[in-house]
């Protein structure tokens, strides 16, 4: 099992690295989306008893993740008429670089974790960790709103990645609440990038600040 | 009995302004209503008080009150307690009368309901935190009391000026708040529970007994207005229409000395320091008070400043008491604190008196600029008599009740000279000239006053157009003028009452009546003031006497023997009082424009000076400047930007794992 996961994840950390180095949102959303796929394959590897429920959950995860999402947002720049290329607040190196020391902190951090003798030698917590990190930096370094939704998407991956750890004492019920959180999220944010387009003809969060005070 | 009374006084006044509310805004019926309930209100509350001064029993009530732990609906009177009720009754019976007057439902219709709601309401918080035994229900009635006041300041919340006015009360109120919770925080923990109970000697440490003293001295004293602390005063007195004035300057800021007085009356054995600073404090607000009074022109803030002089009297005498408990001289205790709560009663009867008068000068004329006034004893010679007694009291001149307090308190600041073997402390003593210079200032200053206001001739149409005002507000100013000869002519009736309230303060001080009788010429007060009184109307019989007989010529005041006298030759407030803000132009820091670079042939130029408050605009603003542009460093971290705020969330979530 291991030696199926550990390639998996790697991979997975690796399509990090891609959605924080590419210049090109559809890169971008295509790295997340394949991500999410596998992503959405890992259950399948991680028990030995799946049964229905959990067929079925592996099916909506890939479905939504892997391509509703992702058509949802590439149809939102298309309508909203959005430019391809990602605009950083950092550059594309020091980006790939910060997600690269952040994957080396979350190595290092959950090796001093005191997790159960079944999951110490996965790489899934600090795969999960350093997904939850490499999202809160698309957060915090990419300007357009359509990169923050992907942001959130890959945040939300991580939080899946370690919730796989808890397959069977977390009930399929949290994991679907937490994926129609995701698509309600998305959807929201799609409605939020139309109205940022209409108001400021440019969908840069950048014009909230006029907003302050 | 008593408690009842007064519960139902302390009731009636807080429903009184609700019923106003009820009525159409251009009634007159409710004003009619919300008075005779707030006038009930009043007589229940003295009635209680007179029957615990009568029987002298109290039985407290004690309900519990799920509101906090400790927490409890716990009233009863003390001789304190009931001793700061009468005035609390008294001035708002008389000032809800006067309201019918002044601030008229149908020339007011806007404002003249809040104004009762709140009127009402400050009376009762007053009395509740008077009467509380627990130290949550006595942050109740002062949090009541503090913000009723608020809104009466800000009654003609439409004038820029009375919004400022009403800003800097309720920063001033807030911070009295928070050094009270200290205070009372402090106490809980030596005492164990929020009931107020005195500490006995050796239950908590001189540290924390300090900080309490501190503290409460900062939060009583931001209340009392003592100097450095008023700066709330002057602006909020002179903004608030007069009977709140009278109610504030009478009343209100009292209620920060009963609870100076309270919790030094809680802590048991007072080093020589706190009496100490005590008096110097008074002798500070004294002095300064009535300098900076001096140099005003408005009238209200005039006599706000007056406040703040007799407060520091009043701080004079509770810090000789003070002194006295700390060095074991019963003498100083009964003396000073005779005085001090003498002058309480007298300085909120004659403080009224004159803001009531004030009231009614401005009623009539429609401008508190004593420069705008002048001539207006002949226009109305009620207003005249009363504020002239109300003068004659506050400056401590006999037969009138000023002097009384004042002379109690003189007597005891002498025995800190120290005869004999007992005790003494001769610093004290400087005190003496401190309260004489005081008293002669007053002096300066009434003259002033009444010499711009009410004598001359009228410097403007207003004061030409004056009229007297309706009965409904002279009565009451002659209540409280009859109430000031009483006290100054028979100060024994208000002896076993002081007696009362200083053994509430000192326990241990025996037989409080007989020292104080034989400490204090109460007699002579009375012969002297009685013959003062036979000899002035002897001499007054004499001079319209002779005045019939002769011929007298009539001419306008100050005309100096000029053909052509104008108003404007008269003397003004300023010029009458320049020599002594000069004097004081250290303190004062008067600023004066005049036109510079005179031709030989002088153009058209004008003339203005004016004596601000330093405390505020030298020192509490720069201090507020400094401090806002201090913080707004931190407006930095406000971008209104998404990425830095996710950034704040990272770096606390990434702080909070690495934690420990």
């Amino acid at each position: 099992m291991v030696q199926v996961l550990d390639p998996l994840l790697i991979i997975a950390l690796a399509l990090n690295l891609v959605a924080l180095g590419v210049s090109r949102i559809r890169g971008v959303i295509n790295a997340v989306a394949l991500q999410g796929i596998l992503l959405g394959v890992f259950p399948l590897f991680m028990h030995d008893e799946i049964g229905a429920r959990g067929i079925a959950l592996v099916l909506v995860t890939i479905a939504l993740k892997g391509f509703v999402i992702p058509w949802f947002l590439v149809r939102a720049m298309r309508e909203a008429d959005i430019r391809h290329e990602v605009t950083p607040v950092i550059g594309f190196v020091s980006s790939v670089l910060l997600g690269a020391v952040g994957t080396g902190l979350a190595m290092a951090f959950s090796s001093t974790l005191p997790l159960a003798g079944a999951h110490a030698d996965l790489l899934l917590v600090p795969a999960s960790l350093s997904t939850v990190w490499t999202g809160l930096l698309m957060l915090i370094t990419r300007r357009k709103a359509i990169t923050q939704v992907v942001g959130y998407l890959v945040l939300e991956n991580g939080i899946f990645l370690f919730g796989l750890l808890l397959l069977q004492a977390m009930p399929a019920l949290v994991e679907l609440g937490v994926l129609l959180d995701l698509f309600t999220g998305v959807f929201v944010m799609g409605i939020i990038i139309y109205h940022i387009n209409r108001q400021f003809d440019s969908i840069s969060t950048e014009h909230l600040t006029e907003l302050k005070e | 009995m008593t408690e009842v009374l007064v519960l139902v006084g302390i009731a009636l006044a807080a429903a009184s302004g609700f019923f106003g509310l009820l009525f159409r805004r251009d009634s007159s019926a409710g004003q009619t209503l919300c008075t005779s309930i707030a006038v009930a209100g009043a007589l229940s509350g003295l009635a209680g008080v007179a029957w615990f001064f009568a029987t002298g029993t109290s039985r407290p009530i004690n309900v519990p009150w799920s509101l906090v732990e400790g927490a409890a609906f716990h009233v009863g009177l003390d001789g304190l307690s009931a001793f700061f009720l009468v005035p609390i009754f008294l001035i708002s019976l008389l000032g809800n009368v006067y309201g019918l007057g002044y601030w008229k439902q149908s020339e007011h219709p806007t404002t003249g309901r809040k104004l009762r709601l709140f009127y009402g309401l400050l009376t009762a918080g007053m009395a509740l935190l008077v009467v509380a035994r627990n130290s949550i229900l006595f942050l109740f009635g002062w949090e009541i009391m503090a913000l009723a006041a608020y809104f009466l300041v800000v009654t003609e919340e439409e004038k820029p000026a009375v919004r400022e006015a009403g800003w800097i009360y309720l920063v001033a109120t807030h911070a009295a708040t928070l050094c009270l919770l200290g205070v009372f925080g402090l106490l809980r923990g030596a005492s164990g529970s929020f009931t107020l109970v005195a500490l006995s000697s050796g239950s908590v440490s001189p540290g924390v007994a300090t900080a309490i003293f501190v503290l409460a001295l900062v939060g009583f004293g931001l209340k009392a207005g003592i100097m450095p602390l008023h700066v709330w005063l002057p602006g909020a007195h002179a903004m608030a229409p007069s009977h709140v004035s009278a109610m504030m300057s009478g009343v209100l800021i009292k209620m920060g000395i009963y609870g100076l007085v309270r919790v030094t009356s809680l802590l048991p054995d007072p080093p020589v320091a706190w009496g100490g600073t005590v008096l110097a404090l008074g002798v500070i607000s004294g002095v300064l008070g009535v300098a900076f009074a001096v140099g005003q022109h408005d009238l209200k803030r005039l006599l706000a400043y007056h406040s703040i002089e007799n407060i520091g009297i009043i701080v004079m005498g509770l810090g000789l008491a003070l002194l006295g408990r700390s060095l074991g001289r019963v003498d100083w205790v009964v003396l000073g604190l005779a005085g001090s709560l003498l002058h309480i009663w007298n300085h909120a009867l004659f403080k009224a008196l004159l803001f009531l008068s004030a009231g009614s000068v401005i009623h009539a004329a429609g401008t508190r600029e004593i420069d705008h006034l002048g001539g207006l004893a002949r226009k109305m010679p009620w207003t005249a008599l009363a504020f002239l007694a109300g003068a004659v009291a506050i400056c401590g001149l006999p037969p009138l009740n000023g002097f009384v307090s004042e002379l109690l308190i003189y007597l005891g600041l002498f025995r800190t000279l120290g005869f004999g073997k007992e005790p003494s402390l001769a610093g004290a003593a400087f005190a003496v000239p401190a309260l004489a210079l005081i008293g002669a200032l007053a002096v300066a200053c009434f003259v002033k006053v009444f010499g711009a206001v009410f004598l001359g001739t009228a410097r403007s149409q207003h004061a030409d157009h004056a009229h007297e005002s309706p009965r409904s507000m002279l009565v009451p100013m002659a209540v409280l003028a009859g109430c000031c000869l009483a006290i100054g002519l028979a100060p024994q009736i208000a002896a076993p009452v002081l007696a009362k309230g200083i053994s509430a303060w000192a326990p241990n001080v025996p037989s409080v009546a007989q020292q104080l009788s034989s400490l204090a010429p109460l007699n002579w007060i009375s012969i002297m003031g009685v013959l003062l009184i036979a000899g002035l109307a002897a001499g007054g019989a004499l001079l319209s006497m002779r005045l019939r007989r002769s011929v007298v010529e009539k001419g306008p005041t100050w005309g100096c023997g000029y053909v052509a006298p104008t108003p404007r030759m008269q003397y003004t407030s300023s010029s009458f009082a320049q020599m002594l803000v000069l004097l004081f132009g250290w303190a004062l820091r008067p600023r004066t424009h005049r036109p510079k670079n005179l031709p030989l042939f002088p153009r058209q130029g004008d003339f203005h000076s004016e004596v601000p408050d330093p405390a505020l605009d030298e020192g509490l603003l720069p201090a507020f400047r400094f401090s806002a542009r201090l913080l707004s460093w931190f407006r930095v971290f406000q971008q209104g930007n998404l990425q830095a705020y996710l950034l704040y969330i990272f770096i606390a979530l990434v702080a909070l794992l690495l934690w420990r």
